[in-house]
This record gives structure tokens, C-alpha cells and sequence, in this order.
């Protein structure tokens, strides 16, 4: 089990990279009024066959040859189903892959979203070539991070390059702080 | 809200800094294993850990921190691996940020791998 939604964020927008998807699109956002906490991760990399739609949320399915598991998709499946929320993948070989979750946002068992900042810094630091949109929005309030937009700007300036990659993460830390307010994701 | 006028700021004043860093062929590499066994076991925290502290301390032209998928030892995991040039590779294993503050001193700085934490000291091959 992963102890937060942003580790599976993380971990299944890994796959997203690995599926070599030039951009990838994640999406958090919690509605107090609809009591639900919405999670998006889309990518235009490979995609996957219907086949293996089917299987990605069976625990012992998984296309690494490493080990003969593979818990991603199914703990994210199960961390939403267990808040009363719901879990689906649409994918298109060629076209690319979008995984959505929904949690109930006061529901108990709801593990916290944790340091959603850290894995999004994470995802672009780490993952030059690959172009990420967020967009985290609460109860209306909402911060947009467009990967594509700060290269621009940046001009041939590296994302991870040290004061650059800093800021980024201040970015993050900073506009969530003001988009929460005195909700608690 | 933070706006991205800073980023323009930043392009300014880092641009012609950037030019001067290049791949040194003496760089160690230091890789952590972020698939969902590392994730799950803590990875995110000790990557950061490392990244943070080499560039804290400058060392960015020296060490090299990146990360990879799994290795197969998942149950060994937070995993990270150094690569020395003209080296043996060494892997620690069941990492946190403590023994991953220990091993930037002592290996990554001062050149001597810690053995307590290798996979080598575990018995295992």
C-alpha cells in the first residue's frame, strides 16, 4: 500500500513516462460540496489493448520483466474504491492512456493527498523530455503548472537546472498553499 | 500566487551559467529506484534527500543523482545504487534519509562505501 494519493500519483504517472507520452496530464481536484476528491492522470503515450485494459487492475499482470507483479494500478484502484469512490481506465493503443479516480473526500478511510508538490517536482525534474500540465484546483480555487509554457519562456534553460528546478518547487508549494485555504486535502 | 514573471527573472540570470555545465566523464551517479516497490517502501523522500543535499553542498558538477524503475529486489527497497568510474557498483539497500545523509558524507564525499548498509553486508549476492 502506498501511505498517500500523491505516491500513486507519482507511481502511475511513472508508467505514463515509460509509455513514452510527450505530454502528460494530471489533475487533482477536491469539491467540498460534492464530497469528492478527483483524480486525472492522462498521457498520449502507447496505450494499451483492450486486453490488456483488463488485466492492468489484476495484481499479477504486469509487462516488467523484473518481477512477476505489478501493484500500481490496483492499490490506486483499490485506495479509491475503498472511500466510497470509483476507479476507471480508458486507453487506445497509438492514442494514449487516461486514468481516473474517485475518492469520498471526508470518507475515513481516505488516506490523505500528501505532498502532491514533491511528486509533480519529482515527475518534472526527473523526466526531461516529457511535458507535464497540472492543474489543482479546490472548491473553485484553482493554480495551472504548464511545462510547455516555462520551457518557453525558459528558452534553452534546463528545468532541472538548480535554481531553476527550486523555483518550480516553490511554485508548487506555494500556489497549493493559497488554492487550500482551510480545506485539508 | 507565485507567477511565472520570476521564471523570466531566473532565465536572465542563470543563462549564461548554464553553458559551462557539461557531462563530466569522472561523475559519479548516484540512482534510486522509483517503481512502485521503491515508492511505496519510501523512495520519494531519499531521492529528494540526495538531490537536495548535492545541490545545497554544490556538488551537481561531481554527483550525478537520477533515478531508475525496479531491479528485481523489491523487497530490499528504498534501493540506491553508485556508480564510481573504474568502480565496483554498490548497492545499498532498505535506505531512509538518515543512512542516505550517511552515505553522501561518507561514500559520495569522503570515498569510503559505508558497509553496514550494502546489500554485500546482508549476505545476499
Amino acid at each position: 500500500m502506498m501511505t498517500e494519493i500523491s505516491l500513486n500519483i507519482l507511481d502511475v504517472a511513472e508508467n505514463s513516462t515509460r509509455a513514452n507520452a510527450s505530454l502528460v496530464t494530471l489533475i487533482v481536484a477536491a469539491s467540498t460540496a460534492e464530497d469528492t476528491l478527483k483524480v486525472v492522470i492522462a498521457d498520449d503515450g502507447c496505450g494499451m489493448t483492450e486486453e490488456q485494459v483488463q488485466k492492468v487492475t489484476d495484481p499479477f499482470f504486469t509487462t516488467r520483466t523484473t518481477r512477476k507483479v505489478g501493484l500500481g494500478v490496483p492499490f490506486f484502484k483499490q485506495a479509491a474504491e475503498s472511500t466510497g469512490g470509483s476507479f476507471d481506465i480508458v486507453s487506445e493503443p497509438g492514442v494514449g492512456t487516461t486514468v481516473t479516480a474517485v475518492f469520498g473526500l471526508s470518507n475515513i478511510d481516505r488516506m490523505p493527498l500528501g505532498d502532491i508538490s514533491s511528486t509533480v517536482h519529482n515527475l518534472i525534474i526527473y523526466h526531461p523530455e516529457t511535458d507535464f500540465f497540472f492543474r489543482y484546483s479546490v472548491d473553485g480555487r484553482e493554480f495551472t503548472l504548464d511545462t510547455r509554457e516555462m520551457k518557453e519562456i525558459l528558452g534553452g534553460v534546463p528545468l532541472d537546472e538548480p535554481e531553476v528546478s527550486a523555483y518550480i518547487k516553490e511554485y508548487l508549494v506555494e500556489n497549493k498553499k493559497e488554492t487550500d485555504k482551510e480545506v485539508f486535502v | 500566487m507565485k507567477s511565472l514573471a520570476e521564471l523570466q527573472a531566473l532565465r536572465e540570470k542563470v543563462q549564461n551559467r548554464v553553458n559551462i555545465r557539461q557531462e563530466n566523464a569522472d561523475m559519479i551517479r548516484v540512482v534510486v529506484g522509483m517503481a512502485t516497490c521503491g515508492i511505496a517502501a519510501g523512495a520519494r523522500p531519499v531521492l529528494n534527500e540526495l538531490a537536495d543535499r548535492v545541490q545545497e553542498k554544490g556538488l551537481t558538477d561531481k554527483i550525478q543523482v537520477s533515478q531508475t524503475g525496479c531491479i528485481g529486489l523489491c523487497q530490499y527497497e528504498p534501493i540506491v545504487e553508485v556508480f564510481e568510474p573504474g568502480k565496483d557498483k554498490v548497492t545499498y539497500i532498505k535506505m531512509d534519509v538518515d543512512k542516505a545523509d550517511e552515505v553522501l558524507e561518507r561514500h559520495l564525499i569522503g570515498g569510503h562505501v559505508v558497509d553496514k548498509y550494502t546489500m554485500g553486508s546482508s549476505g545476499l549476492k
